[in-house]
């Protein structure tokens, strides 16, 4: 019965790690579908950023309490998975609590410390859940946010509702495992009661030792194999953040917000048309100006895109979807990743290559309307927790629409046209700019401006 | 005033004269030609003038930075206007520049360099704040301003895209007026509406404007003046009083305006 055990569970490693091991590949190859961009100076500096940012989680905390709960799912995330470690041997070697041995009476407080993080992932995924579905989080709303409706609602509540499942098998597993222990049960030698899950004892009391260890070992199977499927679920989705928050942050822009990224690619044609340079055989033209799909995007844009976790609080900070325009940055990156998904399926199935689906990025996920509606405020950029930039995908987009399609509102065209004209927004002469100074000549300066 | 003679040299001027200013007045186009902007601008050349700055400005040599340009993608026309400029700038050996437009700073600054510019951009909040600091601007009685509640509207030019929070809060202290804070304000600061393009098209269609939005959180503080730092934060706060009908009550002024009121200029 033991080997049957330790052969469907190796069997189900094999399974996971395989799987992950194929999205990781889908994944890293889309990312790489970007543009190369360097983002390796400076690596002190970068690794206090993602130490700060990412393993301290400095933003989250921005709102103390959400923090705090999103900080203890954190921690026990990352801690509780040396146990798994634990219940991995176990499963292969087919022992039980392999470290129980050596550790002597300190796996007892191990345990203990484990099953407190447990406790404090229980509760603050109950509280999300209980935000999520009864407080009504406005942020969360599809009614109000059209880009929460159907799958990324649901995928925000699965995995509350997962981490909630694993949590309750973990601790009454370790109860029954306790009972067992009192009642001498062979394959149950004597750890001691652990912190938290003595108090679920009493769930158990009376149960017969056949079905003790049925609950245990089911417990256990679920747990653990909750943990596989979750691994895999992860990678499709929004959940992606917990590994990826750590490059995200370490390779995230250093200049400041403001600075847009140059074009050199115009540089020597402008140049050349200043006359300050000649002509030297033929320069390369680009064949495309900014953005049209997500390969034109750089590497770093289409990892920001898998590294979103949908919070929203980009969106909640934004001007123009605050005042009800369609833009929404949220939903910007989460477009950026369903096509980089769609992308990936097609070169799944076409042995790794993409094939043209006449379709991109801008058109068919992200509408004009609302790469137009943005100020440029970085108020996304300022609020993302795991410091994505929405921004620098909307500008390369704009960049496109505006140059390589010719296509921008009326009034900036004419507004392009006075500045290649008088070399000002407006439509004035530029012998009249310094007029203003004529103002100062008078003696009541301040209520004699000329009118234009 | 009407014995002070205000003076407004020219970087052409100056090289004529082989003199070499401290800091180059970058007026920008609001500065130049925006009837309510000018005014800043004047106010901004009174203080110059009674601190002892020798200045000057480019006058007719100057060219918009291109920021609308690029914002709104048209890298071309950005970059065709920021060459000239930097041919201008390092025609005159410019190395240090004040501008009282946060979008011009943020250009002259982070994005001429790629280009081959490279000056000490300041914007005149800052430069501002460095006068009072170093005692050439002095702020004496503070009887205007007394009493007087002041707010002051971040600019996302100065705030989030370079970190500039503080300096403008600063020189708003020096006026002994009663600071109060919008509640969105600093990092968390509300756009006006204009950046990025904006202000040079009609909005997308929504529900309301975002310098409504803005204006009714300023007006929510109570206060009479709101300070702001940037040409087009002005264009869209000073609509946003008259949309709400506050033009009596409650006035829309720059840094400069308030530090020249203060002085008597």
């Amino acid at each position: 019965m033991a080997i049957v055990q330790q052969i469907i569970f190796i069997a189900a490693l094999g399974v996971t790690a395989w799987l992950i091991f194929q999205r990781i590949g889908i994944i890293g190859k889309t990312i790489r579908l970007g543009k190369d961009e360097d983002r390796t100076d400076q690596p002190g500096r970068r690794l206090s950023i993602m130490m700060r940012v990412a393993f301290g989680q400095k933003k989250m905390f921005d709102r103390p309490l959400i923090g705090f709960l999103h900080f203890a799912v954190y921690a026990g995330f990352i801690l509780i998975n040396i146990e798994v470690l634990e219940i991995v041997l176990d499963g292969i070697l087919g022992t039980h609590r392999i470290f129980a041995g050596p550790l002597g009476g300190f796996y007892r407080i191990l345990i203990g410390f484990f099953e407190l993080l447990a406790l404090g992932v229980l509760v603050s995924c109950t509280i999300f859940l209980i935000r999520r579905s009864v407080l009504k989080v406005e942020r969360f709303q599809p009614a109000r946010h059209r880009e929460m409706n159907g799958w990324p609602q649901l995928d925000g509540k699965l995995i509350l509702v997962f981490e909630i499942v694993l949590m309750i098998a973990i601790l009454t597993m370790n109860a029954a495992d306790s009972a067992l222990q009192n009642l001498g049960s062979a394959h149950y030698p004597p750890a001691g009661e652990f912190l938290v899950s003595q108090w679920l004892k009493p769930l158990v009391s009376g149960w017969s030792e056949n079905a003790l260890i049925a609950y245990e070992r089911i417990a256990w199977w679920i747990h653990i194999l909750g943990i596989f499927v979750f691994a895999v679920y992860l990678t499709y989705s929004k959940h992606l953040h917990i590994a990826l928050a750590f490059p995200n942050t370490y390779f995230s822009r250093l200049e400041p917000k403001g600075e847009m990224k140059n074009m050199p690619e115009i540089t020597q044609e402008v140049k050349i048309m200043l006359g300050l340079e000649t002509q030297t055989g033929d320069a390369a033209v680009p064949e495309r100006f900014g953005a049209k799909d997500v390969a034109d995007l750089s590497w770093k844009n289409l990892m920001d895109a898998y590294s979103c976790t949908e919070c929203g609080r980009c969106t909640t900070a934004c001007p123009a979807n605050i005042t009800g325009k369609k833009l929404s940055p949220r939903k910007i990156m989460m477009d950026t990743r369903d096509r980089l998904e769609d992308v990936g399926r097609i070169m799944l199935a076409n042995k790794g290559e993409f094939v043209n689906d006449n379709k991109s990025l801008l058109g068919d996920y992200i509408i004009e309307e609302e790469i137009l509606a943005c100020t440029t405020c970085n108020a996304c950029v300022q609020e993302c927790p795991v410091l994505i930039n929405p921004l620098d995908i909307i500008l390369q987009l704009r960049r496109h629409k505006v140059m390589d399609e010719a296509h921008a509102p009326g009034s900036w065209n004419m507004m392009f046209q006075n500045l290649d004209t008088n070399q000002a927004p407006w439509k004035f002469s530029p012998g009249d700019r310094f007029n203003w100074a004529s103002a100062l000549a008078d003696s009541d300066a301040g209520n004699n401006s000329t009118q234009s | 005033m009407s014995e002070t003679a205000y003076r407004v040299p020219t970087m052409a001027e100056m090289a004529a004269n082989n003199e070499t200013p401290e800091v180059l007045f970058w007026v920008g186009c609001a500065g130049s030609f925006d009837d309510r902007y000018k005014k800043v601008t004047v106010a901004f050349v009174k203080i110059l003038n009674s601190a002892g700055v020798k200045f000057a400005v480019l006058g007719t040599e100057e060219s918009c930075t291109g920021d609308p340009a690029r914002r709104a993608g048209n890298e071309f026309t950005f970059q065709m206007l920021a060459m000239s400029n930097i041919q201008v700038l390092d025609m005159y050996n410019v190395e240090k520049i004040v501008t009282a437009c946060p979008h011009c700073f943020n250009t002259l600054k982070n994005e001429y360099p790629a280009l081959g510019g490279n000056y000490e951009v300041l914007h005149h909040s800052e430069y501002l704040q460095q006068l009072i600091d170093a005692g050439r601007v002095r702020l004496q009685g503070g009887e205007v301003f007394k009493g007087k509640k002041i707010t002051f509207h971040d600019s996302c030019y100065l705030g989030r895209a370079n970190d500039v929070y503080e300096a403008p809060r600063h020189v708003l202290e020096a006026l002994d007026a009663d600071l109060v804070e919008m509640k969105r304000c600093r990092t968390k600061g509300l756009c006006c509406g204009a950046g990025g393009g904006q202000m040079f098209k009609e909005p997308e269609p929504g529900k309301k404007d975002v310098n409504i939005e803005r204006i009714e959180e300023a007006l929510q503080t109570g206060a009479d003046t709101i300070a702001v730092a940037c040409p087009f934060c002005m264009v869209m706060m000073t609509d946003g009083v008259k949309n709400k009908e506050k033009e009596q009550s409650v006035k829309v002024y720059d840094l400069a305006e308030l530090i020249a009121q203060a002085k008597g200029l």
